[in-house]
C-alpha cells in the first residue's frame, strides 16, 4: 500500500528533470523487431490491465479503488445532508471526478456561498492537475483516448503510474486505476446520497472526518520534508486565522501567503548547506 | 437549496476548468520546461493548499470551530499515516475515532 502515500511528495512529481530528451517508447522507427514478438503488449492505447501489472501492485490499486469508493460514499452522504439534491453529487462526481474540489464546492455553497466563486475555489485546488499532467509519462494515447485519460488523471492514477518502472506498466496502472476510480468515486457517491437520504444524521458515523484524514494521509510525505512542512503549516494556520472573517473558500486560497517563507529562503545561502 | 440554475452553472465551470487542467498537463508537456525551483515552488503550493483544507475542513464548520470530535479523528489519522499505516486504516480509524467520540457525547 506504500505506493499512495507517494502522491504529491517532491520526488513523484519530478520525473521530468532527469528525462533525457529523444524519442520515448517503442516506435516503429526503432530497431527492426525480428521475428514474431511475443510478449510485447500494443504500444498505443489503453492497458490490457492484466499481464502489464504485477500482483502486489494490483493489489494496491484495489486497496486505493476501496478508499476512493469510502470517501465517496462520504462525499454522498455529506453532500444530501447538506441539503443537496440526490442527482447533484451524482452528477458531479461523473463530470469533475476530483475529490477534494467537490467537497469544498459541497462545503462552500452549503455554507451560504455563491457556486461560481465556490467552482473557482475548485479550480484553485484543481490547479494541481497541471503539474500532474507535466510529470505523468505519456501514458495517454491520442485522439479520445487523450481526452479520456486526462478526464481520469487524478491523484491516484498518476501515483500509480509514476510508481512502475516501463512503459507498458506504467499505461496499465494508469488505466487500470484511471478507469477504477471512474467507477468507485460516482458509485460510492450515488451509494452515500442513498445512505445519507435514509440516515438523518451521518455525523454520528463520523464520515466527516474522512476527507480531511485522506488528504492529510495523501500530503504526509511532501510533509516530510522540513521546509515544506512549515509553509504547509504556517499555510494552514493562515486559513484558520481567516476563516471567521472572509467567505468561505478564500481562506484556503490566502493560505498561499506561506509560499513567501519558500521563496525568501531561496536565495539566501543556508548556514547548513554543504559546500560541494 | 440554492437556485438550480445557478448549481448546474457552478458545477459546469468547475468540471470544463479541472478538464482544461488536465488537458494542457499532458499538451504543454511536449513544448515546454520549468525550471526545477518553479516545479518545487508549484508542488509545494498544492501541498500548502491541500494542508490549509485539512486544516479548515478539520477544525470548521462555516465561520466556527466545529467541537472536538472530528479534529480528534484527523488527528488520530494523520499520527497512522505518519507511521506509514494503510491508507485504508487511516481513513476508517478517522472515522471510528470521531465516531465514538461522538456516542460518548462529545459534540
Amino acid at each position: 500500500m506504500g505506493s499512495i502515500y507517494r502522491t504529491l511528495s517532491p520526488r513523484a512529481l519530478r520525473p521530468r528533470a532527469s528525462r533525457t530528451p529523444g524519442p520515448t517508447g517503442p516506435g516503429p522507427t526503432g530497431p527492426a523487431p525480428t521475428g514474431p514478438a511475443p510478449t510485447g503488449p500494443a504500444p498505443t492505447g489503453p492497458a490490457l490491465p492484466g499481464p502489464a501489472l504485477a500482483g502486489g501492485v494490483r493489489r494496491d490499486i484495489a486497496m486505493a479503488l476501496l478508499a476512493v469508493w469510502l470517501v465517496g460514499l462520504s462525499y454522498g452522504a455529506i453532500a444530501v445532508a447538506s441539503g443537496f439534491p440526490l442527482w447533484f453529487p451524482a452528477a458531479q462526481s461523473v463530470l469533475v471526478l476530483a475529490g477534494a474540489s467537490e467537497f469544498l464546492f459541497i462545503g462552500i455553497v452549503a455554507a451560504g456561498g455563491n457556486p461560481i466563486a465556490a467552482a473557482l475555489a475548485g479550480l484553485l485546488v484543481n490547479a494541481r492537475h497541471l503539474p500532474y499532467g507535466l510529470a505523468l509519462p505519456d501514458v495517454l494515447g491520442t485522439g479520445w483516448r487523450r481526452i479520456l485519460g486526462a478526464h481520469v488523471m487524478n491523484d491516484e492514477s498518476v501515483v500509480f503510474a509514476l510508481a512502475q518502472d516501463d512503459p507498458p506498466a506504467k499505461r496499465a496502472a494508469f488505466w487500470t486505476c484511471g478507469l477504477g476510480v471512474v467507477i468507485c468515486w460516482p458509485g460510492g457517491a450515488i451509494m452515500g446520497a442513498l445512505i445519507g437520504t435514509a440516515v438523518r444524521d451521518t455525523s454520528a458515523l463520523g464520515l466527516d472526518a474522512m476527507f480531511p484524514a485522506v488528504i492529510l494521509a495523501l500530503i504526509v510525505p511532501a510533509l516530510r520534508d522540513r521546509p515544506t512542512r512549515r509553509a504547509a503549516l504556517a499555510g494552514a494556520v493562515i486559513a484558520l486565522a481567516a476563516t471567521p472573517w472572509l467567505p468561505p473558500g478564500l481562506p484556503v486560497l490566502l493560505a498561499l501567503g506561506a509560499l513567501l517563507l519558500l521563496i525568501r529562503r531561496r536565495p539566501a545561502p543556508k548556514p547548513e548547506q554543504p559546500t560541494p | 437549496m440554492k437556485d438550480t440554475t445557478l448549481l448546474i452553472a457552478g458545477m459546469a465551470t468547475l468540471s470544463a476548468g479541472t478538464l482544461a487542467f488536465r488537458l494542457s498537463g499532458p499538451l504543454l508537456r511536449k513544448r515546454l520546461t520549468f525550471p526545477p525551483w518553479a516545479e518545487k515552488l508549484l508542488e509545494a503550493a498544492a501541498v500548502i493548499l491541500l494542508a490549509a483544507l485539512v486544516a479548515t475542513t478539520a477544525l470548521t464548520e462555516g465561520h466556527a470551530f466545529v467541537g472536538p470530535a472530528r479534529p480528534v479523528g484527523v488527528l488520530v489519522g494523520g499520527i497512522l499515516a505518519w507511521r506509514k499505516a494503510p491508507f485504508l486504516v487511516v481513513i476508517l480509524a478517522a472515522a471510528a475515532t470521531t465516531a465514538i467520540l461522538r456516542l460518548l457525547g462529545v459534540p
